[in-house]
């Protein structure tokens, strides 16, 4: 084909009419991605090897559920919980356009049918109960399904004693379900009382985004909290809280770094260097600390775990 | 506060141009003697057009009502539920928020700790309780009073009024987030008895963090939203004149709210709001408090908790394949 030819065939080439399919997140990156913050151009595979971090300047690019949980769960091992649940419509909720509308919109942009995924897997050989948001989904938000999957999973957790991670995405409570959004908030506040009151360990994990109803619940209640490098981590939003005060904010201020100077969050970890330090966490809680706080006399001396307590051999 | 006249809103007009008549000839009546007659017929037209127009109030105009100016706040409502009540203050942490106000009531049967967001009433007052929005302080103090109650085995009673958290640099740096969590965290594991009352604007999670109860019951024309109408138009309708439209599609007024299932009963308010008359509207809510204690004061510790934990844990409309 000489180089006249190829021209006039690319001029004939049919217009491409836009075919609107499901795009799954894998699909939707192109071969190339350039970074958001150094404009560095990656290598998409180069890319998710290093688990969506920018290898030259540690930005961390926003990832759906299942890559978070593909990164967190050891392989093969992650079983997924009530998959099948969708929200209802309780309120018939209509704007410019319907809410059944809008979800339909979603799911096909996402490939999701919620903004979460839970499920159990093992981390480093720790069992574990898993759940994962999806800022992708309908913006994270937080409805009816949402909240019932993380109570569901925190209640799986309870009855078999295990420890519960969640990572959070979000930009807040879902408008479309009205009151029964907000009142998610308290149903998975009061989930966690229960796991907490009954000895088990909660780990949240703040990526980017996390704003209003999920921060003022779940979020915030985790006997560790972790941030991801960079996320944006708040209550309201930096516009209404310009509107509101009349000042410019700082430039970092909502940054996982920012809350980290607050006393907001236990630490911030790359996410490189995420599972590691989860399964180190769930290991360090695990087992019987001062076995039991109300018998008199301790069974087992302060931080010594049962594993530990093989007979010495000299 | 009850001395002055209520001011009228919006969609009140109608009605007080009536009454500016029927008073116009009022003032005639020593020099015109027949125009008796002419005032009693008004007379009768104005209560009949009062009775029609507050049956038939669209959701705007309850969020109206909900937000006038003169409707009774916390302190309204504390002081006329016991005239010796014991106010207290501070989270013991640094600061003493106006935009919460806790204190100790004695109903008569009963003797309860008091938690109420609280929007001021002068400007200045207005200002210092930032127009009822409390900063994570607030919310903290309001924590401490749980726990006070929890100790002494007081009841807890909730009044909430607020359209919400307040948004600053401020609360944000000293963790809003947090303080709402942990508080409906804590109340979802107490051992006494919860009842609050949405008297006003129930304005998401600031709202439900002093919320969680036992029982929750909604004055009549007050509201309950998990965001403020015009937040909710200008998101969904990007357009910020589509109040009306959001306050419809989100369901907020206590009667819908009450269909839903969400909550657990409607106070009746004297007519045209809570503002014409303090008196028996604090009654009212009294009331209605104490039919609610009578049965939850019944209940074991454990038994209360787990009433409120299940209460919460049934909320929600999904579909499961």
């Amino acid at each position: 084909m000489d180089l006249k030819e190829w021209f006039a065939n690319r001029k004939k080439k049919p217009p491409v009419e836009e075919v609107k399919l499901p795009l799954a997140t894998d699909e939707y990156c192109a071969l190339w991605k350039q970074c958001f913050q150094c404009r560095e151009l990656l290598y998409t595979s180069v890319l998710i090897q290093n688990q969506h971090v920018c290898p030259k300047c540690q930005y961390h690019f926003r990832i759906g559920a299942w890559e978070r949980i593909q990164q967190l769960a050891d392989t093969g091992t992650f079983k997924e919980f009530d998959a099948g649940l969708v929200s209802s419509d309780p309120l018939n909720f209509q704007d410019t356009d319907t809410y059944v509308n809008r979800q339909k919109e979603a799911s096909r942009k996402s490939g999701l049918k919620e903004a979460v995924i839970t499920g159990e897997c093992e981390i480093e050989g720790e069992r574990s109960c898993v759940g994962a948001m999806d800022f992708g989904h309908f913006g994270g938000s937080m409805g009816s399904v949402v909240g019932e999957k993380i109570v569901r999973l925190t209640e799986f957790a309870l009855e078999h004693r295990l420890p519960l991670i969640l990572v959070s995405s979000s930009g807040g409570a879902r408008m479309q379900e009205g009151i029964f959004s907000l009142m998610q908030l308290a149903k998975t506040s009061s989930a966690l009382k229960d796991l907490s009151d009954a000895g088990l360990m909660y780990i949240s994990i703040l990526s980017e985004p996390t704003y209003g109803g999920v921060t003022a619940s779940f979020a915030m209640l985790g006997d560790i909290i972790i941030a991801e490098p960079g996320a944006r981590i708040g209550f309201a939003g930096r516009r209404v809280i310009e509107q509101t005060i009349r000042q410019k904010l700082p430039a970092d201020f909502q940054t996982a770094e920012y809350l980290l100077k607050h006393g907001q969050v236990d630490m911030v970890v790359a996410r490189t260097d995420l599972k590691m330090k989860l399964a180190y966490l769930i290991k360090f809680h695990a087992g019987p600390g001062v076995a039991d706080l109300n018998s008199e006399a301790p069974t087992n001396p302060v931080g010594e775990r049962e594993s530990d307590r093989k007979p010495v051999t000299r | 506060m009850t001395d002055k006249k209520p001011v009228p809103l919006e969609f009140e007009q109608p009605l007080q141009m009536l009454a500016q008549q029927i008073e116009a000839l009022e003032n005639q009546l020593q020099d015109q003697p027949e125009l008796a007659d002419d005032i009693d017929r008004l007379q009768e037209q104005y209560e009949k057009l009062r009775r029609s127009l507050y049956s038939n109030l669209d959701p705007r105009d309850h969020l109206q009502i909900a937000r006038h100016p003169q409707r009774p706040y916390s302190r309204d409502y504390f002081e006329r539920w016991d005239e010796n009540w014991v106010e207290l203050h501070g989270d013991r942490k640094g600061m003493d928020d106006p935009a919460m106000v806790t204190g100790l009531v004695d109903l008569g049967p009963y003797r309860v700790v008091v938690v109420g967001t609280q929007k001021g009433r002068s400007l200045r007052d207005k200002q210092q309780c930032n127009f009822g929005m409390p900063q994570p302080e607030g919310y903290r103090k309001a924590l401490r009073l749980f726990k006070h109650a929890e100790k002494f085995g007081l009841p807890i009673i909730t009044i909430i009024d607020t359209p919400g958290a307040y948004p600053g640099m401020a609360a944000e740096e000293h963790n809003q987030a947090e303080a709402i969590a942990v508080n409906l965290f804590e109340l979802a594991g107490l051992k006494v008895p919860v009842v609050a009352i949405v008297t006003g604007e129930g304005g998401s999670g600031g709202a439900l963090a002093v919320g969680v109860a036992n029982k929750v019951l909604m004055l009549e024309h007050s509201v309950y939203s998990v965001i403020s109408p015009e937040g909710c138009a200008s998101i969904l309708w990007r357009a910020n004149d589509k109040v009306a439209e959001a306050c419809r599609a989100m369901k907020m007024t206590a009667k819908e709210i009450k269909e839903l299932g969400v909550i657990d009963e409607v106070i009746p308010e004297p007519l045209g709001g809570a503002h014409h008359d303090y008196d028996v509207s604090a009654a009212n809510t009294k009331k209605a408090i104490i039919k609610q204690l009578d049965n939850l004061t019944k209940m074991s510790g454990a038994d209360v908790r787990a009433d409120i934990q299940k209460k919460f844990r049934q909320i929600g409309a999904f579909v499961e394949d």
